[in-house]
């Protein structure tokens, strides 16, 4: 009897174990608005809002969630926030214009992509400087870096590029021609792969990282929609490497691609003119950011259902969420 | 039906009738709406042909019109076809209605009516089991049209489906009753047509079925103000909302009321000493 006692109690409490409020804080950043809306993950409800430089998009997190870097575009810089206090405590240097960019996988090297000038600035995070500027082609934009932080992605929207830029050297060693307006650049989890977006060609170019050459062109069909309102912007991979998200921008939508077989499984319904992606960290969630109808929406995972949508500031642009 | 016309049980005999007795006559009037129905394959089919219509060809052709919004109860943006399904629901419990409302006129004109009303048992009890009988009948036909519309991609959580039941029941026997109503106001069977044009459509269609009522709001303030005098409005948001298992108090209130209403009107109705039926026995009809 006290055996039975015993395996009940373990299966009411573990649930309640295994389910602790993991409330992760997630980051979107408002280009109109200038602020960040900070969203816990849990009860999916607006927690604070953070005032910004002006235009902020491209947005990330350091490896321990002490750091948030926000791109202020219009401000020419990126500032850091402490996510502790939620208050501003520095900026780096990050030349003309910065739109995106993407922090090392070991935490201290930024690369932004600077729009205006051609460039992709590599930024030492602890001594807050300049350490190359490299150029690349025009508009730069997506920039994707390996997992094994060899091999930084940038790609440009006006050359239709993705540059394949080595880090140790910070020269480009290949150039890889991907369909019209290139947006987005990500590495598969193995770093087998990038896949690269393209908001006006339509299409998710998949790139084989050793031979450096498309191998597959992943398209998009939703029923009733004419094909130019499908323009595919952030990408997201999971972490096992099987499943791929898909911001379809005015489509309203993202695609659940299998990245197996880079067939497209579902559409997923969500705001106007859906933008970039973020996981939580525990893989379960994805959350989209929907520039037009100015809110973010919550999509589960294993069930690739939208759960909800949550108001956040005007056209949100970027998201991230925290590590822990 | 022998059960509750057997004429071995004289009017005096009424206040012996125990709970079993009155199971019995419940269960002679279900049975009989329930064979009624199988008999009717035709029917059953073009019930679920209507809404599925809608679903299939209407529905598909406004989703890019009206695709995003959101509103309670729904926690994100839904595609058209989810937004109509319970529109789409009230409108078979409606239609069902309205049609067992014509199964009375049948009835009546048959003579079957005759046979049920001067069954020993209290005239209220009758009425409302033979409303009860068409609900039940109506419900099926819901669980039927959702069943056909999930392989369409129209999804609802799991527990919804459980949870919409005594929405459907309570939205069921409000339009069930309205149906009875009506039926006794009615004089010859070819009068549906009319209650096709005058009740069912403008039921419909100004009401929160089709469209969110604050787009209906944006397009005339005016039909705003009906689609909330319509009781049909209230009986599709009940059963929407609870679909994400929440009930809207609104809803469910106005739901009752009318409900007790319609069921009273018709019970007044069929009331041979003081009801419209009889009024219409006066002057020739019947």
């Amino acid at each position: 009897m006290r055996r039975h006692l015993c395996l009940l109690a373990a299966t009411v409490a573990l649930p309640l174990l295994a389910q602790p409020a993991w409330a992760n804080m997630v980051y979107v950043s408002n280009e109109k608005d200038n602020t960040v809306t900070v969203v816990d993950s849990a009860t999916m409800e607006v927690v604070k809002t953070i005032d910004v430089g002006q235009r902020p998009r491209g947005i990330t997190i350091s490896h321990d969630g002490k750091l948030l870097y926000v791109c202020a575009s219009d401000d020419d810089t990126v500032e850091i926030i402490d996510t502790s206090t939620n208050e501003i405590v520095g900026s780096l240097p990050s030349g003309p214009d910065p739109e995106l960019f993407v922090l090392s996988p070991d935490g201290k090297t930024l690369y932004v992509a600077n729009e205006d000038d051609n460039l992709v600035t590599a930024i030492d995070v602890a001594g807050k400087n300049v350490i190359a500027e490299i150029p690349v082609g025009v508009e730069p934009e997506g920039m994707g870096i390996s997992p094994d932080g060899k091999t930084m992605v940038n790609t440009s929207e006006t050359t239709n590029m993705a540059h394949f830029i080595d880090t140790s050297t910070h020269e480009i060693t290949d150039n890889v021609l991907v369909d019209s307006r290139p947006r987005f650049a990500q590495f598969k989890p193995d770093g087998s792969e990038v896949w690269v977006s393209a908001e006006i060609g339509g299409t998710v170019s998949v790139i084989d990282n050793k031979k450096r050459e498309v191998t597959h062109k992943i398209t998009f069909e939703i029923q009733g929609l004419r094909s130019e309102q499908i323009q595919p912007v952030g990408v997201r991979i999971t972490a096992d490497g099987k499943k791929a998200y898909v911001a379809l921008g005015p489509a309203n939508r993202v695609a659940v691609v299998n990245a197996e077989t880079y067939e497209v499984e579902k559409y997923i319904l969500v705001g106007q003119r859906v933008w970039q992606l973020a996981f939580t960290p525990d893989g379960k969630t994805i959350i989209s950011t929907n520039g037009l109808s100015n809110d973010i929406t919550f999509i589960d995972t294993a069930t690739d259902e939208p759960v909800k949508s949550v108001t956040v500031g005007q056209l949100p642009w970027g998201v991230t969420v925290a590590p822990n | 039906m022998t059960d509750i016309t057997n004429p071995g049980l004289a009017p005096l005999a009424r206040k012996r009738f125990g709970l079993l007795q009155y199971l019995v006559c419940l269960k002679g009037i279900l049975v009989r709406e329930g064979l009624r129905y199988l008999n009717q394959r035709e029917r059953f089919i073009s019930s679920l042909v209507r809404p599925l219509l809608w679903l299939f060809i209407f529905a598909a052709g406004f989703r890019q019109v009206l695709g995003v919004s959101i509103i309670p109860p729904y926690q994100t943006y839904v595609l058209y076809e989810v937004y109509i399904t319970p529109g789409l629901c009230g409108m078979i419990l409606l239609f069902s209605g309205m049609q067992s409302s014509l199964s009375m006129v049948y009835d009546r004109e048959m003579g079957n009516m005759r046979t049920l009303l001067v069954s020993p048992f209290p005239r209220w009890f009758l009425l409302v089991s033979k409303l009860l009988a068409g609900v039940a009948v109506s419900i099926i036909q819901v669980y039927a049209f959702l069943f056909i519309a999930w392989f369409w991609g129209v999804k609802a959580p799991v527990s919804g489906y459980l949870l919409i039941l005594p929405a459907l029941f309570l939205s069921g026997m409000m339009l069930g009753a309205l149906g009875m109503l009506l039926s006794s106001m009615i004089k010859q069977l070819e009068n549906f047509a009319g209650i096709m044009n005058f009740v069912i459509f403008p039921m419909y269609f100004a009401s929160s079925a089709l469209y969110p009522l604050w787009r209906v709001q944006e397009a005339s303030p005016l039909l705003h103000k009906i689609c909330l005098l319509n009781p049909f409005t209230y009986a599709v948001e009940l059963v929407r909302f609870a679909f994400y298992g929440q009930i809207e108090w609104t809803s469910l209130a106005v739901v009752c009321a009318f409900t007790f209403v319609f069921i009273a009107g018709a019970i007044i109705a069929y009331d041979p000493s003081r009801g419209l039926v009889i009024k219409k026995q006066e002057g020739g009809n019947n």
